[in-house]
């Protein structure tokens, strides 16, 4: 049970506190309500840029990252398609400099030309790095791209093409950061060596100041009920050929999210799952297999993923993988399976509450999804799940008209160098 | 209103009295020590098996990492998938990994199902069969992976750095190979499981929320096994240095990025120079805010990220700076991080700077030493290379105390682009 307090400031911005007196530090979590899903389609991977811009300095404040050192604070940032999270974690007693750094560029960025020319090259080589210059580093473009029509779970948030971050400019900044960086838009979580009053009084300091700014009113187009299967049969100079499959699933908040969760484990989730023993170990077939999904706020992509042993068709692949999608599909999951993936869960569970970081995060996480106190019902909501409900879900999921299969095959080296490998991609982007 | 131009008073980490939580010691009858460490709120526990069975001991490349990985594969009672599905349906996770010196087995879960899952790891530690579809499936599996990662630049600088600092024949040097790979046997993964694990030297570390009959519980399941508290034989590696300091690999004929890996020989932890080194490799390029991040990504872009670092070896190391860059920037990456070297040879650190170090590294250790997993690595660190106590303590006195000359003069000792080889792979 994790024990918090919750209050709001006049101007909106929502705080709350965790208190652990079993650690030295403190950490204090800003979570903005903003992701890629939150672009314009002609400037996708803003959201993530700006995360960096968030420590290029602030209006009174110009090194966010030597102020906290000093204090001997730590920090990181992350951004993800729905969410964009800032956090740092510093020795208790210094925990009002957090406040300072943090309420400061909320308050106002110092929008430094410099600082974007620079990020923008920085968040060139990441692109590059992780997704470019990598083998099968653009599947999820792919995916994402075919398995979405409409909503903004389309593109990475990365970005959809290095143009669109190239091309971003000061007053795209300052637009953003006024539609998005206000406290009716965070939620600020304290948590560890901290009393509630003493948050409570640093939160009125120095975020009690800042005006409320607008609320931003998310309407993103929904996607439609696929009805059709989707695929795409694309090559790349990569060694082996990779197969990925995809099925609309139910958002986090749906009650139906359990079950799914629950079935892409016993599926594809560790050595002992059904597409891991039969697949990879008993029919050779896949030199590794997994069945996930990303948690997305709104309605996300159950994936199934691998790549193949050599001399093995893709067609033998994925006929493979819809033998044990039918055989689940027809018999459901037995009482032992279903009780291996909950205490699975359970465990995963209260490893992740082992750090106070992690503990804050999740706070601000489910605060955004609407209630700080779900995080005290999951285990509970996954305890609940039957074999029943496993088998409907396995029924209602994962079947041909939802899904998305995507051939990422091996090239002969000389095919692909021949050909215009940026007209393939803009060929693919259509 | 509130001043927002001036920083709230802190209090300065420096000066903050760090103290490692003492680890709680016992000796199986069979010589194999035990450390633990009891904290932490939820219900969970990790146990760490080490054993002397690194690649240093195997007599054929990669034969000591396929018999650590292979050792969950199979016993003479168990399938491989019998013994995932028993880790699994208690919610635990059993991994297992290979170093150097050592190679570890690590397990977690909640507390209350141990006993469960003890005896599983004992009949690892004696029955092991190494059956032969799995020996050929790991050959197959790790072939296409092993294409897959040549293809990254970066797995092949960091192959090829290493091989330059110890040369091939050395363990820190080796990397797998398709040949050796394929030649891995049966007879052979038995051979050096029986010598290195089924009567190998063994430590076991446990930390998190611990039963009260811990000890008791690690006596019964492995107290009588023929694992052994003695020191190993070691057999001498020599290291041979590559004598070419410069290199230019072409890996990526498309590739928009290189890996840069520059690095020379570092002495081992046991140096006195060490304590330093760790120091001013902060301010050098140990951080967010060290001078190489903050010239090559933060000021000239050149890069996601920028770092360096002392090797983790025991006979010898190597002081490395690794970075990934733009394809054309790579060499004015190397160009900078020379800059840097010159600067911290030629100028002290400011006061303001060091001060922000020492805080910064003195708050990152109090975060470091938070949980009960964190501390019983710390602890496994300094018993593993046979270091006291006390070797905790100096590192700290160092980072409070070291100087802004003896950091000048330890860079002007090691920060001198002649030693150190150059490595780029595009």
């Amino acid at each position: 049970m994790i024990q918090f307090a919750r209050f709001v400031l006049s101007n909106g911005l929502k705080v709350l506190v965790h208190e652990d007196a079993s650690t030295p530090m403190a950490v204090v979590n800003v979570l903005y309500d903003v992701g890629a899903r939150d672009e314009d389609p002609r400037r996708t991977g803003f959201a993530h840029l700006f995360e960096h811009l968030m420590f290029g300095g602030s209006i009174n404040i110009a090194e966010y990252d030597d102020e906290l050192q000093k204090a001997g604070g730590e920090n990181n940032a992350y951004t993800t398609n729905d969410l964009t999270n800032y956090y740092c974690q510093l020795p208790a007693a210094n925990i009002e400099t957090a406040f300072w750094l943090e309420s400061d560029r909320m308050l106002s960025l110092a929008f430094s030309k410099k600082s974007l020319d620079v990020q923008i090259k920085v968040v060139s080589e990441e692109f590059k790095e992780h997704y470019l210059n990598r083998p099968y580093g653009d599947l999820w473009f792919k995916m994402r791209q075919m398995a979405y029509e409409v909503h903004p779970y389309k593109w990475m948030t990365i970005g959809r093409e290095l143009k669109h971050i190239e091309e971003a400019s000061l007053a795209d900044v300052k637009t953003f950061f006024g539609k998005h960086y206000n406290p009716s838009n965070a939620i600020l979580v304290v948590a560890g060596n901290v009393v509630t009053e003493q948050v409570y009084a640093l939160a009125e300091k120095w975020f009690g100041p800042i005006p409320a700014g607008e609320k931003y009113h998310r309407r993103l187009p929904q996607e439609p009920v696929q009805t059709v299967p989707r695929r795409l049969d694309t090559s790349a100079l990569v060694p082996v050929d990779a197969f990925v499959k995809t099925w609309h699933m139910p958002a986090r908040l749906d009650p139906r999210y359990y079950a799914v969760d629950l079935m892409s484990d016993i599926l594809g989730h560790g050595a002992s799952s059904r597409l891991y023993q039969s697949l990879v170990k008993e029919q050779h077939l896949f030199t590794n297999l997994d069945c996930y999904h990303f948690g997305s706020s709104d309605a996300g992509l159950l994936a199934v993923e691998g790549r193949l042993v050599r001399g093995i068709t893709l067609e033998e692949a994925e006929a493979a993988v819809q033998q044990q999608i039918a055989l689940l599909q027809e018999n459901g999951v037995t009482t032992a399976e279903l009780e291996k993936v909950k205490n699975k869960t359970e465990s995963t569970l209260a490893f992740e509450d082992m750090s106070v970081m992690s503990r804050a995060a999740s706070l601000a996480y489910y605060e955004l999804l609407g209630d700080a106190a779900l995080i005290n019902e999951e285990l509970e909501k996954y305890q609940a799940v039957t074999a029943t409900d496993i088998l409907n879900e396995s029924r209602a999921v994962l079947t041909e008209n939802n899904s998305n299969t995507l051939y990422y095959r091996a090239a002969a080296e000389a095919a692909v160098l021949a050909g215009d490998i940026e007209n393939e991609d803009e060929e693919d982007d259509d | 209103m509130i001043n927002r131009k001036e920083a709230p008073p802190y209090l300065n980490a420096v000066d903050f009295d760090i103290r490692l939580k003492p680890v709680d010691k016992y000796v199986l009858r069979n010589g194999v020590e035990v450390y633990a460490i009891n904290a932490g709120a939820e219900e969970v526990i990790q146990v760490e098996w080490v054993f002397w069975a690194g690649n240093w001991y195997e007599k054929r490349n990669m034969v000591a990492a396929a018999a650590n990985f292979l050792l969950k594969n199979g016993t003479a009672h168990k399938t491989a998938f019998a013994i995932n599905e028993h880790f699994d349906y208690y919610g635990a996770s059993f991994g297992r990994s290979c170093y150097s010196e050592t190679a570890l087995l690590n397990l977690q879960g909640l507390t209350r199902h141990l006993p469960r899952l003890l005896p599983v790891v004992r009949e690892i530690l004696t029955e092991a069969s190494f059956p032969e579809e799995e020996l050929a499936l790991y050959q197959k599996t790790n072939a296409q992976r092993l294409d897959v990662n040549l293809k990254k630049n970066d797995f092949v600088a960091n192959r090829l750095i290493d091989e330059k600092l110890y040369g091939f024949d050395h363990p820190y040097g080796r990397y797998s190979r398709h040949e050796d790979l394929a030649a891995i046997g049966r007879e052979e993964l038995l051979g050096f499981y029986d010598q290195y694990y089924r009567r190998g030297r063994c430590m076991i570390f446990v930390a998190g929320r611990l039963p009260h009959d811990i000890f008791a519980q690690l006596e019964n399941v492995f107290g009588d096994l023929p694992l052994h508290g003695n020191t190993t034989v070691r057999t001498d590696h020599t290291i041979t240095p590559a004598t070419e300091r410069i290199y230019r690999v072409n890996n990526d004929p498309q590739g928009m990025q290189g890996a840069i890996r520059l690095a020379r020989p570092f002495p081992n932890r046991h140096h006195p120079d060490f304590f330093g080194a760790q120091v001013l490799n902060n301010i050098f390029g140990g951080f967010f805010g060290s001078r190489l991040m903050t010239n090559i990504r933060e000021d000239k872009g050149y890069t996601y990220g920028i770092y360096s670092y002392l090797q983790n070896h025991r006979q010898s190391s190597a002081w490395m700076v690794s970075t990934e860059a733009g394809r054309d920037v790579c060499e004015a990456a190397i160009r900078e991080v020379y800059n840097e070297m010159e600067r911290l040879r030629n100028e002290p650190v400011g006061e303001e700077e060091l001060l922000l170090v020492r805080n910064y590294i003195m708050g990152s250790l109090l975060g470091d030493l938070d949980g009960p997993f964190q501390v019983i690595g710390r602890w496994k660190n300094l018993i593993l290379n046979e270091l006291g106590e006390s070797h905790f303590y100096k590192s700290i006195d160092t980072i409070k105390n070291i100087s802004a000359e003896s950091l000048q003069a330890l860079a002007n000792k090691y920060l001198q682009p002649d030693a150190f080889y150059e490595m780029v792979v595009v």
